[in-house]
C-alpha cells in the first residue's frame, strides 16, 4: 500500500498559521492539533470511500438476499454466465491497478513521460473492462434478460451497472489528469492529485473483487 | 507568524475561465462566498423558511383534524401534507439548522479560520437548497410526494402505470432525497476533516467543546447512513420507472428489504437530528450556570456510545412486521440499552445546573425546557422498546406524540437555545429578552397542549396518517385542543421571527462576550471578522477562554484575572492585513445547479434535459478544478 504511505511533508509546524481552509488541489496544509496524519484532501477521499463502501454494501446485500428467489421465469445465472470471459476482463481491471501504482510512482519521482504512459494504460485497461461489461450486458439482453425479467435481472444489472458507472467516472478522471499533465498543469508537486485518483481507482477495483466473487464465483443456489 | 503576504481582499487571479469573484459584500457575495460564517447564516435562514413551510403544512393537517369528518383537505391533499411535513422537518429544517450552527461555530470553537474545504462547503449548501426547491416544485408539477416521509414499498415503488400513487410525487421524493443526501454527505466529510485536521495548537480532542464533539459524531453517522438510504431510493426509482422488481412481491421481491434499508439509515438519522441539540445545551447550560460541564468525558463518551448503538436498533421501527421472536427480542434489548447513555447525559446536565449560579436567560429557559421535554420523549421511547406495548402503539398517535417530544421538545428547543445564545455573536446584537420569554412560554405551552394529548389519543386508538375520523369515538375534544395548541406554536414561532428581524437593527449591542462564555468564539469580536482570529489562539486547557478570565481561590471561589481583556483587545486591534483567505467562487453554484436538472430528467424521463444537466455539472466541475488557488 505504497499509496497510503506516500510522504506527507505538507503538515505545517505546530504554532504556525492555519491555511484558511484550502480545497484548492494538492497544496493543502494539514492540521495543528499535534500534526495531521493525512492531508485534508486525502482524509476527505478516505471518508468518501468509506461512504461508498456502504453504498455498494447495500446493493450487494440486496443481491445476496435475492439469490435464487426469483418467482418469475426468465434466464437464470447458470444459463448466462461465461465465467472464463468475465475472469479475463476482471484480470485486466486488476492489472489496471498495477498500472495506476506505476503511474503514481512515476509522477512522484518527476518522470512525467512514464507517468502519462502508465496513466493512459490504466485508463485503457479500465475501458477494456467496461467494454467487456457492455458486451456481457448485450449478450444477456439478447438471451432475454431484462431489468424486469426476474429478480436476478434487476439486481444484476443495477449492481454491476453502478459499478461500471464508477469505473467510467474513474476513466474520465484519469483522462482529465492526463490532459492537465499535457497542458503542463500537473507536475511532480501535484502528485497528491494523482494519489487521490489512485485511491478511488483501487477502491473501485476492490469492490469489483467482492462483486465478482458474490455474483460469479459463489455456487449458484437451487434451480 | 509566517503569513502569506496577501491582503484579505484577494490577490489577482492568474488563470482559469473567469476571474474569481471578489465582492465580499452585496448580493453577489452571497452567491459566491466561501466564508463558513456566511454559509452558516445561509443554512440557518433557509432552514427557517422551510420551518415556516413545514409548519403551514402541519397547521393544515390540524385544521383538517379539528373536528370529525373534516373537509379542509381531500384525502390526496392530506397525504401530501403529512408526507411533505415530515420530509421538510427532517431533511430541510432539522439537518440544515444543525449544519448551519456547525458551519458557523465549529471553526470558531476549535480556533480555525475556515473549514477544510470552503468551496465544497458552499456546494453542499446549494445542493441542499436546490434539493429543497426541487421537492417543493412538485406541488406545481403534478402533485407533491404522498407516500409518507418513510415512503414504504410496494406502495411507493409500484410502477407509474399501476396508478397506486397518482402523480409523480414518489419520484420527486426519491430523487429529492438523493440530492439532499449528497449535500449532507459533503458537509459531513468537510466537518470531519475540519475537526480532525484544523484544530488550533493545544486543542486536543478531549479539550474540544462538546458541541464540536457531537457534530463530529453526527458527521460520521451521516457519512455512513446516507448511502444506505440512497440505495433504497435508487431501487424505488428503478422499480417505478424502469420495471425492476426489487420490491415487487409477486416476483419474489421483498418489501421488508426496503424497510431494513430505510431504517438502517432512519434510526441513525434520529441521532443525526438530536445529537447537535445535545451539543448545544452542553454549551449553554455551563455558561448560564457558571460552572464547567459536569462530567465532560462522560458526556463525550455517551455521545460516541449513542453513535455506535444507534446502528443496532433500527428494527424497533419494524416490530409489527413479524420479524420473529429472536430478532425482536434482540432489537428490544438494544433499544433499552441505548436509553442508558442518553439517560446518563440528562444527569450530567442536571449536575451542571445543580448549585450553579443560574441566570435564567431565554437561552437557559429553552435549555431547561429541552431537558424536561426530551426526558418525557425518552420515557415514551422506552415504552417502544417493550415489544408487546409497541405492537399496540404502532401507527397510532402515541408514536406521533413520542417523536414530537424528542424532535420538537428536544431538538427544536435546543435549537432555540442556540439561537438566543449565539445570535449576539452572529449579528453583534442581542435578541430581545422579553420577546424571548414570550417565545419560550408560548412554545412550551403550545407544544405540550399539542403533543401531550396525542399520547391518550394514540392509546385510545386514533391511527396516524388518516385524514378524518368519525364523531363519537371520544377523540373530538382532544383533537380540538391539539389544533388550538398548534396555533399557539405558530404564534410563538412568529414572535421569534419578529424578534430576530427587529433585533438585527435595534437590539442592544452585544460586545465580544455578553454571556461570560467559556469557549473560543467569545474571545473574538461580534460579529467575527472575516478571518475569525487575528492570531491563531493556543489553548492550554478545556474551557481555555474561561480560565484566561478567571482563576479560583483556596475555597474554590472564582476570582477574575485582570489580564483577561488584553488579548481580546489585541484581537480587535488587528486589521486583518496579511491574513490569507480563500477567494469566493462561482463554480459551487454552477456545479450544484446541474444536479436538480438531472433530477428533473430522472423524473420526466427526458434525455435532453439529462444532457443539459450533465453539461452544467461537468462545466462546473472542470472550471472548479482548473480555478486558480486564489
Amino acid at each position: 500500500m505504497a499509496i497510503i504511505e506516500a510522504s506527507d511533508t505538507e503538515v505545517s509546524t505546530a504554532g504556525g498559521p492555519p491555511a484558511a481552509g484550502n480545497d484548492h488541489g494538492g497544496h493543502d496544509h494539514g492540521g495543528h492539533g499535534g500534526g495531521a496524519l493525512l492531508t485534508n484532501t486525502k482524509l476527505a477521499m478516505w471518508l468518501f470511500l468509506a461512504s461508498d463502501c456502504l453504498f455498494f454494501g447495500a446493493f450487494i446485500s440486496a443481491y445476496l438476499l435475492y439469490r435464487g428467489r426469483s418467482q418469475k421465469g426468465g434466464p437464470t445465472p447458470r444459463e448466462l454466465f461465461n465465467i472464463p470471459f468475465t475472469s479475463a476482463t476482471s484480470f485486466i481491471l486488476l492489472m489496471s491497478s498495477l498500472a495506476m501504482v506505476l503511474a503514481l510512482a512515476a509522477v512522484q519521482r518527476g518522470d512525467l513521460r512514464r507517468f502519462r504512459l502508465w496513466l493512459v494504460a490504466t485508463a485503457i485497461f479500465g475501458a477494456t473492462f467496461v467494454g467487456g461489461q457492455i458486451y456481457e450486458f448485450t449478450h444477456f439482453y439478447r438471451e432475454g434478460l431484462r431489468l424486469g425479467s426476474n429478480l436476478f435481472g434487476s439486481t444484476f444489472f443495477v449492481l454491476t451497472g453502478f459499478h461500471g458507472a464508477h469505473v467510467c467516472v474513474g476513466i474520465i478522471w484519469l483522462l482529465s489528469l492526463w490532459g492537465m499533465s499535457m497542458q503542463g498543469r500537473l507536475g511532480q508537486a501535484d502528485s497528491e492529485k494523482v494519489e487521490i485518483a489512485g485511491l478511488y481507482w483501487h477502491f473501485v477495483d476492490i469492490v469489483w473483487i467482492v462483486i465478482f466473487t458474490v455474483i460469479y464465483l459463489m455456487p449458484q443456489p437451487g434451480k | 507568524m509566517t503569513t502569506v503576504e496577501n491582503a484579505v481582499a484577494v490577490s489577482e487571479p492568474s488563470a482559469g475561465l473567469l476571474r474569481r469573484p471578489r465582492a465580499n459584500r452585496g448580493f453577489l457575495s452571497w452567491l459566491t462566498t466561501v466564508d463558513h460564517k456566511k454559509i452558516g447564516i445561509l443554512y440557518g435562514c433557509t432552514a427557517l423558511i422551510f420551518l415556516v413551510l413545514g409548519g403551514v403544512e402541519a397547521l393544515l393537517i390540524r385544521l383538517q383534524l379539528f373536528q370529525p369528518n373534516g373537509t379542509v383537505l381531500t384525502a390526496g391533499q392530506y397525504n401530501q401534507m403529512f408526507t411533505m411535513h415530515g420530509t421538510t422537518m427532517v431533511f430541510l429544517v432539522g439537518m440544515p439548522i444543525a449544519v448551519g450552527f456547525g458551519n458557523y461555530f465549529i471553526p470558531l470553537m476549535i480556533g480555525a479560520r475556515d473549514v477544510a474545504f470552503p468551496r465544497i462547503n458552499m456546494f453542499g449548501y446549494w445542493v441542499v437548497l436546490f434539493g429543497g426547491l426541487f421537492l417543493y416544485s412538485s406541488f406545481f408539477l403534478g402533485g407533491a410526494p404522498n407516500g409518507g416521509w418513510f415512503g414504504y414499498t410496494p406502495l411507493t415503488s409500484a410502477p407509474l402505470a399501476s396508478g397506486f400513487l397518482p402523480g409523480r410525487g414518489p419520484d420527486f421524493w426519491a430523487i429529492g432525497l438523493i440530492l439532499l443526501g449528497i449535500g449532507s454527505t459533503t458537509s459531513a466529510i468537510n466537518f470531519i476533516v475540519t475537526v480532525i485536521n484544523m484544530r488550533c495548537p493545544g486543542m486536543s480532542l478531549m479539550r474540544m467543546p462538546v458541541f464540536v464533539w457531537m457534530m463530529l459524531v453526527v458527521a460520521f453517522l451521516t457519512v455512513f447512513a446516507l448511502p444506505v438510504v440512497t440505495v433504497a431510493l435508487i431501487m424505488v426509482w428503478f422499480d417505478r420507472n424502469t420495471g425492476t422488481l426489487f420490491f415487487a412481491p409477486a416476483a419474489g421481491g421483498d418489501p421488508l428489504l426496503y424497510q431494513h434499508l430505510f431504517w438502517i439509515f432512519g434510526h441513525p438519522e434520529v441521532y443525526i437530528l438530536i445529537l447537535p441539540g445535545m451539543g448545544i445545551v452542553s454549551e449553554t447550560l455551563p455558561v448560564f450556570s457558571r460552572k464547567p460541564l459536569f462530567g465532560y468525558s462522560i458526556v463525550v463518551f455517551s455521545g460516541i456510545a449513542i453513535g455506535f448503538l444507534g446502528w443496532g436498533v433500527w428494527a424497533h421501527h419494524m416490530f409489527a412486521t413479524g420479524l420473529g421472536p429472536v430478532a425482536i427480542s434482540a432489537f428490544g434489548l438494544a433499544t433499552m440499552l441505548i436509553a442508558i447513555p442518553t439517560g446518563v447525559k440528562i444527569f450530567n446536565w442536571l449536575g451542571t445546573v445543580y448549585k450553579g449560579s443560574v441566570k435564567l436567560t431565554s437561552s437557559m429557559m429553552f435549555s431547561l425546557g429541552f431537558i424536561v421535554l426530551f426526558t418525557l420523549g425518552g420515557v415514551s421511547g422506552v415504552t417502544h422498546s417493550i415489544v408487546p406495548a409497541d405492537t399496540q402503539q404502532t401507527d397510532t398517535y402515541y408514536v406521533v406524540a413520542h417523536f414530537h417530544y424528542v424532535l420538537f421538545g428536544g431538538l427544536l428547543f435546543a435549537l432555540f437555545a442556540g439561537f438566543y445564545y449565539w445570535y449576539p455573536k452572529i449579528f453583534g446584537r442581542m435578541l430581545n429578552e422579553t420577546l424571548g420569554k414570550i417565545n419560550f412560554w408560548t412554545l412550551f405551552i403550545g407544544m405540550n397542549l399539542t403533543f401531550f394529548p396525542m399520547h391518550f389519543l394514540g392509546l385510545w386508538g386514533q391511527p396516524r396518517r388518516t385524514y378524518r375520523y368519525d364523531a363519537g369515538l371520544g377523540w373530538d375534544t382532544l383533537n380540538k385542543l391539539i389544533t388550538v395548541g398548534s396555533f399557539i406554536i405558530a404564534i410563538s414561532v412568529l414572535v421569534f421571527v419578529v424578534n430576530a428581524i427587529v433585533s438585527k437593527t435595534r437590539g442592544a449591542i452585544a460586545g465580544n462576550d455578553p454571556w461570560d462564555g467559556r469557549t473560543l468564539e467569545w474571545s473574538i469580536p461580534s460579529p467575527p471578522p472575516e478571518y475569525n482570529f487575528a492570531e491563531i489562539p493556543e489553548v492550554n486547557s478545556r474551557d481555555d477562554f474561561w480560565y484566561r478570565k478567571y482563576t479560583e481561590d483556596e475555597e474554590g471561589r472564582l476570582v477574575p484575572l485582570p489580564s483577561g481583556g488584553a488579548e481580546a483587545e489585541a484581537q480587535a486591534a488587528h486589521d486583518g492585513h496579511g491574513i490569507h483567505l480563500p477567494a469566493p467562487s462561482y463554480y459551487p453554484l454552477v456545479m450544484a445547479l446541474g444536479l436538480p436538472i438531472l433530477g428533473y430528467a430522472a423524473v420526466f424521463h427526458s434525455v435532453w434535459v439529462a444532457i443539459i444537466g450533465a453539461i452544467v455539472l461537468l462545466f462546473g466541475m472542470y472550471a472548479w478544478a482548473i480555478e486558480p488557488a486564489d
